[in-house]
């Protein structure tokens, strides 16, 4: 994959040289990606819950996509092990914990609660309190 | 306390710039680094690359013996700038097993007639499997298994003259 | 001679800028009537100075001058003519003189309409202006200069990222430019009023058209620029919450809670404070968006080559700027007299829910963007995208959206709960009805809330029409109905494309068909095209529904300059949604992927995205009329 762009500018800022691929190889794999890489499962729900699982995680040698978005070869590779693995009957989340045990939370655009992400998951409810909190003032109490 | 309030902006800026300003000062690792360090190798059996040279099983990283583990391609060009360097650690006597991603036979032939051959066992790993069971994100990527089976280092890239050190050492404190 | 003729003009517009800011200084701490007076023309002139630099840019990259080293790193003489010339922004340091250009332009454009602002408030602003394009003049001639000459030079340049070359790259960042940095006029204002602690009604009045015009272009920025990652990517994605988008969407959310916040000042005197502090966020959101893009800190799909020493300039920049304005608003403004309060049921009550919630999406992708930094330095590589912002602003745009439905209904001062119930009845229905029609082919709750959500609002954005007499309605009236209906029929495309979208990845042979959707597609054959810079293997395919068949072309692109493949999505627009098509990979035994999608009213989101803009205009324009049809009437009085 790298030596190729792996996406273009989407509804970015600012239009500039678009990064490369960054896998250290610089050519192609010479056999044909993993039969699931570009086929879907013929169930209609499970071939579902895998592309759901597919959009949340991350293509490790693109910069910020997703596996069920990349051109990259390793993405390929990634989309035909969440397939079968969904296939054999294995849930989205441990088929997630499975590759997060490998690669760190890296690897999951979904962050998952820790002592680290709390605030993280916190925020919109702070969030709320803290503006609801500064609107108030600019109201008058109802007189009737 | 309504003038504290007032200042409260500027010092979530001030948060906020501090923040920005230690990514930009305190670069981030950008390398994805594997999670299965200081764990054992997953449990994989992959049939043989080349003739006349076995596959590789994760079985045999038991013997007792650290040995290094070589994920590599015949398509992948910081492969060849390795080669010689892995050929120097194997005259060191350390032993170096290797798997091949998405690879054919006559390619990897060809490729180790060009750069020569410091493996021992070969493994054909043809849909990255293992490369993602190993939490590796690239080739070539190199591995230090001590001889219980467990994964000791990662040295991610192609291995230059200053890594041969760190990898020396690392098979040592592994025995 | 045109290079240096450029860098001249860029360091005139400087030392202009300079000018310009010593003299409002003078004129507002000396009081100076003479030397204030001034500060226009000299802001005119170095609007024109800034223009005159972009063109004579252009004009190099045109004529394909391989002597001038950034014409050299990012174009080819063989080039197609529309990305040469669109190709001059398509860089760093071109990009960065377009965005002084339109700063500069913008300080002119006030400088010469700006008639309602007090004198002193308008000296000020200008000055504010001036201290912004000081540094980024500073920016450009120290650190990012693209006149820079290549000795010797070079016999070809290195060509346009192909992907950046497409109708878009022309349209795309001049458009989103003209947001980000109409915005710091909103800033300037606000610093200006700061200055002369002069907040109030008239204030917001003529700040308002400038933040319309800013938001007006952001948010086409923002509309073309999703179109333009959905056909380019290959993949059918249009959202990605990547980093570089979150940058334009966090100026877009404030600048949208700035528009309704100085309606409130305008017309009740209320939010003083608050309007002063979203027209300083909105900018610095743009300043932020520029920063993380051009800084490289974030990893993003669209990024520019990383630079720490232009991140540093940047970052510096921005402590000045936002930092000094953050200090002068919390030094000001308690001497600022405070607004008037209202009542929480009233259109000012709607109009701060609005901004409550936009305030907390804008809130929650700042700091869901930046979080992987918060990680990086506890040593922890962390990934946050669309499943968390999805989860956690996602319900609070759907109240949001419920808000815009209710606020426009709201009677300014205060109004009757029992009489609002009646108002908004037929909206509540509408929403009701989708809801339980819904049922019957869940979508998935987000989709499903979306839907039915966009269903009450499109019935309650054209209520305030509702029993008025159409011709005296005012046109700004118009706006606002067509802007809110704009984002029900853009939340129904979206919610649409994630609920109903159908995708087939299939290999076929010549000749073999594959079926999506309604449409049943042969791939007919693969033939070789020769383009302009590029070649490319390119796919017959026949589209089939009902008797209708339609031949699309999908290729596989490759340029040599740089050498790069890229895929050229082949899309059927229908009535009711898309087709998309993409040729991927041949197997090596005769058969090649498609990638199909049937995306049901997906073109609604954009077609939404242009009503809002509509709307935005139409609003402006009745804005200035009225303005100007006051001041005849003032001037016969």
């Amino acid at each position: 994959m790298s030596g190729r762009l792996s996406l273009a500018l989407a509804a970015g800022a600012t239009v500039a040289t678009l990064l490369f691929c960054t896998a250290p190889a610089a050519a192609q794999p010479v056999t044909p990606p993993a039969h699931y890489a570009n086929v879907q499962l013929a169930d209609p729900a499970k071939e579902a819950s895998a592309k759901a699982l597919m959009e949340t995680l991350r293509c490790l040698v693109c910069q910020g996509q997703s596996i069920a978005d990349s051109d990259a070869d390793m993405a390929a590779d990634m989309r035909a092990l969440v397939r079968e693995r969904i296939a054999r009957g294995e849930t989205p989340a441990s088929v997630r914990d499975w590759l997060v045990s490998r690669y760190g939370d890296y690897v999951t655009y979904d962050p998952p609660l820790s002592g680290l992400t709390w605030p993280l998951w916190l925020a919109p409810i702070a969030l709320l309190a803290i503006g609801a909190w500064i609107a108030r003032s600019s109201f008058r109490r109802r007189t009737r | 306390m309504k003038r504290f309030a007032l200042w409260a902006p500027l010092a979530i800026f001030a948060l906020l710039f501090a923040v920005v300003a230690s990514g930009l000062f305190r670069p981030a690792d950008k390398v994805v680094r594997s999670a299965m360090v200081g764990k054992p190798l997953p449990d994989f059996a992959l049939p043989a690359m080349v003739p006349g040279k076995p596959g590789l099983t994760s079985a045999s990283f038991k013997g007792g013996q650290p040995r290094l583990l070589n994920v590599f391609a015949s398509w992948c060009v910081p492969c060849i700038a390795e080669a010689p360097h892995l050929m120097r650690l194997k005259t060191m006597g350390i032993p170096i097993d290797a798997i091949a991603i998405r690879d054919t036979t006559p390619a990897i032939a060809g490729f180790l007639r060009r750069n020569g051959d410091p493996y021992a066992r070969i493994g054909s790993d043809t849909a990255s499997r293992v490369q993602l069971a190993l939490g590796s994100s690239g080739v070539p990527e190199t591995f230090v298994v001590d001889g219980r089976g467990i994964v000791v280092k990662q040295i991610i890239g192609d291995i230059r003259e200053d890594n041969i050190g760190e990898i020396v050492q690392a098979v040592r404190e592994a025995r | 001679m045109i290079a240096e003729a450029g860098l001249a003009a860029l360091w005139l517009a400087g030392a202009l800028a300079a000018l310009q800011l010593a003299m409002a200084v003078i004129g507002i701490a000396r009081g100076r009537d003479d030397v204030a007076a001034a500060v226009r023309p000299v802001a005119i002139v170095q609007g024109v100075l800034a223009a005159l630099a972009m063109a004579l840019l252009i004009n190099l990259f045109l004529n394909s001058d391989m002597s001038v080293k950034l014409v050299v790193e990012n174009s080819h003489s063989a080039k197609p003519w529309l990305y040469k010339f669109a190709g001059a922004w398509g860089n760093h340091e071109g990009s960065m003189l377009l965005w002084v250009t339109i700063l500069g332009l913008a300080g002119g454009a006030v400088a010469i309409f700006e008639r309602s602002l007090p004198e002193r408030t308008l000296v000020a602003t200008l000055g504010a202006q001036a201290t912004i394009a000081l540094g980024f003049y500073a920016f450009l001639l120290f650190s990012s200069n693209p006149f820079a000459r290549l000795t010797p030079a070079a016999p070809d340049g290195l060509g346009l990222n192909p992907l950046l070359q497409d109708p878009g790259l022309a349209f795309h960042p001049p458009t989103l430019y003209t947001g980000y940095v109409g915005l710091s006029v909103a800033f300037s204002f606000a610093v200006g009023a700061l200055v002369t602690r002069d907040v109030g009604p008239g204030f917001a009045k003529a700040m308002r058209p400038w933040v319309l015009i800013a938001w007006i272009f952001l948010t086409l920025g923002i509309t073309a620029g999703s179109y333009w990652a959905y056909y380019e990517l290959g993949w059918g994605g249009w959202w990605f919450w990547d980093p570089v988008e979150n940058a334009s969407l966090m100026p877009w959310l404030a600048a949208t809670a700035l528009l309704h916040s100085v309606t409130v000042l305008a017309t009740r005197d209320g939010l003083r404070a608050w309007t002063i502090m979203l027209a300083v966020v909105a900018f610095s959101m743009s300043m932020i968006g520029t920063f993380l893009v051009r800084s490289g800190i974030l990893t993003s799909v669209h990024a520019f080559a990383v630079d720490p020493e232009r991140g540093a300039f940047i970052l510096a920049l921005l402590a000045i700027y936002i930092g000094g304005a953050l200090a002068l608003f919390a030094a000001r403004i308690g001497t600022v007299r405070a607004g008037t309060t209202f009542d929480p049921v009233s259109r000012e009550g709607g109009l701060v829910a609005n901004n409550l919630l936009l305030s907390v999406i804008l809130g929650i992708v700042l700091i869901g963007t930046l979080y992987p930094i918060v990680a990086a330095s506890f040593g922890v590589q962390l990934s946050v995208g669309p499943p968390f912002f999805n989860k956690a602003a996602g319900p609070i745009a759907l109240a949001l959206v419920a808000v815009m439905a209710v606020g426009p209904l709201l009677r300014w001062r205060r109004d009757e709960a029992r009489a609002v119930v009646g108002r908004v009845a037929l909206p509540i229905a509408a929403t009701v009805v989708a809801a339980v029609a819904l049922l019957f082919v869940w979508p998935g709750v987000l989709p499903w809330a979306g839907l039915s959500l966009a269903a009450g609002l499109a019935v309650a954005s054209v209520a305030p029409l509702w029993k008025r007499n159409l011709r005296r309605t005012p046109m700004f009236t118009y706006g606002m109905v067509l802007a809110h209906l704009g984002i029900a029929v853009s939340l129904a495309g979206m919610a649409s494309d994630s609920a109903f979208t159908r995708e087939t990845l299939v290999a076929v042979r010549a000749g073999e068909a594959a079926r999506v959707g309604p449409y049943s597609v042969t791939l007919d054959g693969i033939s070789p095209v020769i383009g302009e810079n590029w070649s490319a293997l390119e796919a017959q395919l026949t589209a089939t529904r009902g008797d209708d068949s339609t031949r699309l072309h999908p290729q596989l692109r490759f340029f040599a300059n740089p050498p790069t493949s890229t895929n050229e999505s082949a899309i059927l627009t229908a009535l009711d949604g898309q087709l998309y098509t993409v040729l991927g990979q041949p197997d090596g035994q005769g058969r090649w992927q498609l990638r199909l999608w049937w995306k049901p009213f997906v073109t609604l989101i954009w077609f939404g995205g242009v009503l809002i803009a509509l709307g935005g205009a139409l609003s402006l324009v009745g804005r200035l009329r009225r303005e100007r049809r006051s001041a005849v009437r003032a001037a016969w009085a």
